[in-house]
């Protein structure tokens, strides 16, 4: 069995499955069962001064009858006094000395309120400290989390400032709800962050009720933006940690979060630069005990590749996520039809024919039966065939080799330039 | 109908007729199939399955791409999980307790444990390690889905466990009873590898009290677990059984599965008495070996009889004819001593007997002949009376009578489980009751030594 143990500056943990600061990390009772479920660490329901929640918080989006395709949530941070949740933390870390507990922390941008709760929490033994920067709703109205987290000047002077007392790791949590994150997190490095985690929720609203007009979810009648989280956001979190990950000025491990589900999305998570991974909305769909499979797959696909340690795997695929301006012009792919494996459900035509390039010709041969063909010659290698076809093995993706060089578009546009000023040389 | 069942029968080539019917999921179908699980938490499919297989988990397993994963919570609770995904009477079971019976539709749970099954079986995949030796050496009797079972938990805890078996290769009846259409040979035999694999030797060809004596294993074992099942179909108690063409249906089936396909059956008219499980297996294996016609008899109704449902249909697909409230009275046969017919007479139900089935009683005068070239007895399976006794153990008609808490028999350092300790009226004798007896006579093994200090 492959070792899965990670360090994330500096923080242990016996895997790299942490649950994420959220409803499932609310108190001890629930952190305890977690990590006797096996779960390697937990960063605690954000800490700050108590909160007023609405009743009435989460919603979620079905798509095509799959429950929880995605996850939005109002309800703000920890409702309990910071006394309550601090005692907590110590006797869950008495009761487990190996596993990692993370402090998330919001208070008002001042510099004495963030001194004064990091002394405070770490007294009581934690491993490390989450800034929280990302919640998108209610305390954003108030200045603190993503309303601090938009503006990089107060990433980094807030970073700073518990940079000045903490003993422990601190990771600035990100949100997405951002042009580009990199400036953001670059900030939090300047400000001595010694992690990042990312992504908080993103702004969203779940949906409107035909019936009665409102809002989903409402709180009598009225509704206000979520934050949103679960699978459907994977895609997007993925992006902003491989965006970070292969920025030049962003030197500090990263934590992944956004849609992680299972040990594959954690691998591929851990590919594009993630050090660990939490986990939210999984957990709230299915309980704690997810985490099994998530920690027995991980270890099958670590020991099926022969790689002896999870931390092995961080970065690889980073160097693979690149520009578009440093892709191959010259690189080809075309669709290929495998008539025996086809169902015949003409999908692949349709979507080429109206929405793509027109390539897939609809066939009769000569007993009469239907078969569809791709005109390789006119075909742009998109991939949306075998994108909605829906039977596995009958659309391939084939390589056509080229005789070309590799070309990319910045390579193209400075071959033009060079020859451009040999032109101006030549016609002087 | 009738031409369609003439060109899936081949006459030409059996062993056609005795591949595994079912096929297995599609990855898509799977992929499907596995997401649909509601992943309960509890869930009743794990408490409706004998070996408590954690059902939701495997499914979640196989959503999760973890297949090496989903074959190992499966094999774990069930050290015959491949073979019992084939035979289990899921929709009684696991299937029939699953929640979607109340909203939509059950999960294929048998179809999934299969898929996850046949993954690590096609990838060679060893799944368990053996325990630290502990030096306690168990001698197991029968090396069948109880002995199996019994074997693989108690290698997982360190002991050292020898299993004989009297036939010439382990697996009991999921190697020789279970019908090749149903179940193939290669899983079981995986199964008894993954067993193997965890330093258990077997001995085959062995017989307890012929090839080895009981002193022998007394002499050399701490404990003994007899896991020997159930013998063969007793007799008819009528006229000709002698001849040539009287079948017993164990055996007839093991036939079956031992090699060469007999071509004697083609063209042949073939009945078998008895409506289980077995019978049905009698008959399905008779149309695949050719036989023209193939009727059941039964002395009861339809009501009555044993046998599964989805077995009756599968029958009934088979062309299986059946006569019902009609018993054998004599096998007739020729001058050669072959079987040429067999005198029935009607039945009609009268009162209720102990275990609340009618009665059945001949009506006068109703004989009459069908004309046969084979009978295939399956109305039950006898004891192995003779080893039992020479054991010197308590039984109750070959039925092995076990402290139901540490299942001792009346010998302490004789344990037992599996179809000699299945009593009549029990409900059905299932492999998955086996198995789990078997997981069970080893806990309780290893408790006493625990108990003790020993291990």
């Amino acid at each position: 069995m492959a070792d899965l143990r990670i360090n994330l500056a500096g923080i242990k943990s016996p895997n790299p499955f942490w649950l994420a600061s959220a409803p499932p990390t609310n108190s001890g009772y629930q952190v305890q069962r977690a990590f006797e479920a096996g779960w390697g660490g937990a960063v605690w329901k954000t800490l700050g001064d108590p909160i007023l929640n609405v009743s009435s918080r989460f919603a979620a989006i079905s798509f095509n009858g799959q429950r929880v395709a995605g996850f939005n949530n109002i309800e703000l941070i920890t409702d309990r006094p910071l006394e309550v949740n601090l005692k907590e933390i110590y006797e869950t870390k008495k009761r487990f000395p190996n596993h990692a507990i993370i402090a998330s922390l919001m208070v008002e941008p001042k510099q004495e309120k963030w001194h004064e709760i990091v002394k405070r929490v770490e007294d009581v033994g934690v491993d490390g400290l989450e800034l929280n920067f990302g919640c998108p709703h209610g305390m954003a109205e108030r200045g603190m989390g993503s309303a601090s987290g938009q503006v990089p000047a107060l990433v980094e002077r807030q970073t700073y400032w518990v940079k000045e007392v903490a003993k422990t790791p601190v990771i600035v949590k990100l949100t997405p709800n951002i042009t580009d994150i990199t400036a953001t997190a670059e900030a939090a490095c300047n400000g001595g962050a010694d992690a990042i985690s990312m992504i908080n929720t993103i702004n969203s609203l779940m949906g409107v009720d035909l019936d009665t007009w409102n809002t989903i979810p409402h709180v009598a009648g009225k509704g206000a933006h979520g934050g949103y989280c679960g699978p459907a956001v994977k895609p997007i979190a993925l992006n902003m940690v491989a965006e970070c990950a292969r920025h030049p000025h962003i030197n500090v491990p990263i934590s992944g979060i956004g849609g992680i589900s299972n040990w594959q999305d954690a691998v591929e998570f851990m590919l594009m630069g993630a050090t660990g991974v939490q986990v939210c909305t999984a957990a709230m769909h299915h309980g704690f005990r997810i985490v099994e499979d998530m920690i027995e797959g991980l270890s099958n696909y670590l020991d099926s590749k022969g790689i002896s340690t999870v931390s092995e795997i961080i970065g690889k695929s980073v160097p693979k996520y690149s520009d578009w301006g440093n892709l191959d012009l010259n690189y080809n792919i075309v669709a290929k039809i495998n008539t025996d494996v086809c169902i015949n459900c003409n999908k692949c035509h349709i979507a080429c024919e109206d929405t793509s390039h027109q390539c897939i010709d609809m066939l009769t041969d000569t007993n009469g039966k239907s078969y569809l063909k791709v005109r390789e010659e006119d075909c742009v290698g998109c991939n949306l065939c075998s994108i909605v076809c829906p039977v596995d093995g009958a659309i391939d993706m084939i390589e056509v080799p080229s005789e070309l060089p590799v070309m990319t578009w910045n390579e193209r546009q400075a071959a033009l330039k060079v020859a451009a000023d040999c032109k101006v040389d030549v016609t002087k | 109908m009738a031409n369609e069942k003439m060109q899936r029968i081949s006459l030409t080539h059996l062993e056609k007729n005795f591949q595994e019917v079912e096929r297995g999921l599609t990855n898509r179908e799977a992929l499907e199939e596995s997401n649909r699980c509601l992943y309960c938490y509890d869930a009743p499919c794990i408490k409706a399955c004998p070996t408590s297989i954690d059902i939701p988990t495997f499914i979640k397993k196989i959503a999760s791409g973890n297949f090496l994963g989903s074959a190992k919570t499966i094999m774990s609770s069930n050290p015959v999980g491949a073979s019992c995904a084939r035979v289990c009477p899921t929709e009684e079971l696991c299937e029939g307790a699953c929640v979607l019976n109340h909203s939509t539709k059950p999960i294929m749970i048998g179809n999934l444990q299969r898929y996850a099954t046949d993954w690590a079986i096609q990838n060679e995949k060893t799944l368990f390690q053996p325990g630290e030796p502990n030096g306690v050496k168990v001698a197991v009797i029968g090396g069948g889905p109880a002995g199996l079972s019994a074997a693989r938990e108690l290698a997982r805890l360190g002991y050292d466990v020898t299993i004989f078996e009297a036939a010439k290769e382990a697996g009991g009846l999921n190697t020789f009873g279970i019908v090749s259409f149903r179940l193939p040979q290669r899983i079981s035999y995986w199964e008894v590898e993954q067993v193997e694999k965890l330093n258990v030797t077997i001995k085959t060809n062995t017989m307890v009290g012929r090839d080895v004596s009981i002193e022998e294993l007394t002499n050399n074992y701490d404990k003994i677990v007899l896991a020997v099942g159930m013998a063969n179909v007793p007799d008819l108690g009528i006229d000709g059984e002698e001849l040539d063409g009287v079948y017993d249906a164990i055996e007839f089936v093991k036939a079956t599965k031992s090699g060469q396909l007999s071509k004697d059956f083609i063209g042949k008219r073939v009945v078998v008495v008895g409506a289980g499980n077995t019978a049905i297996d009698g008959a399905t294996c008779s149309v695949r070996l050719g036989a023209e016609n193939v009727k059941i008899l039964y002395r009861r109704t339809e009501e009555e009889m044993t046998a599964y449902d989805f077995e009756y249909e599968f029958a009934k697909q088979d062309g299986v004819e059946f006569r019902w409230l009609t018993a054998p009275k004599r096998i007739i046969g020729d001058e050669a001593g072959k079987v040429t017919g067999i005198e029935c007479i009607k039945m009609t139900l009268g009162e209720p007997e102990k275990d609340g089935r009618r009665r059945p009683v001949a009506v006068e005068g109703s004989e009459h002949i069908i004309p046969v070239e084979a009978v295939v007895k399956a109305i039950g399976q006898t004891r192995h009376l003779e080893l039992i006794e020479s054991l010197g153990l308590k039984h109750e008609g070959g039925v092995v009578k076990v402290d139901q808490e540490t299942l001792q028999t009346s010998n302490p350092k004789i344990f037992a489980c599996g179809d000699v300790i299945f009593g009549k009226g029990k409900g059905d004798a299932m492999v998955v009751t086996a198995a789990q007896q078997g997981k069970d006579v080893a806990y309780a093994i290893h408790k006493q030594f625990s108990a003790v200090g020993t291990v």
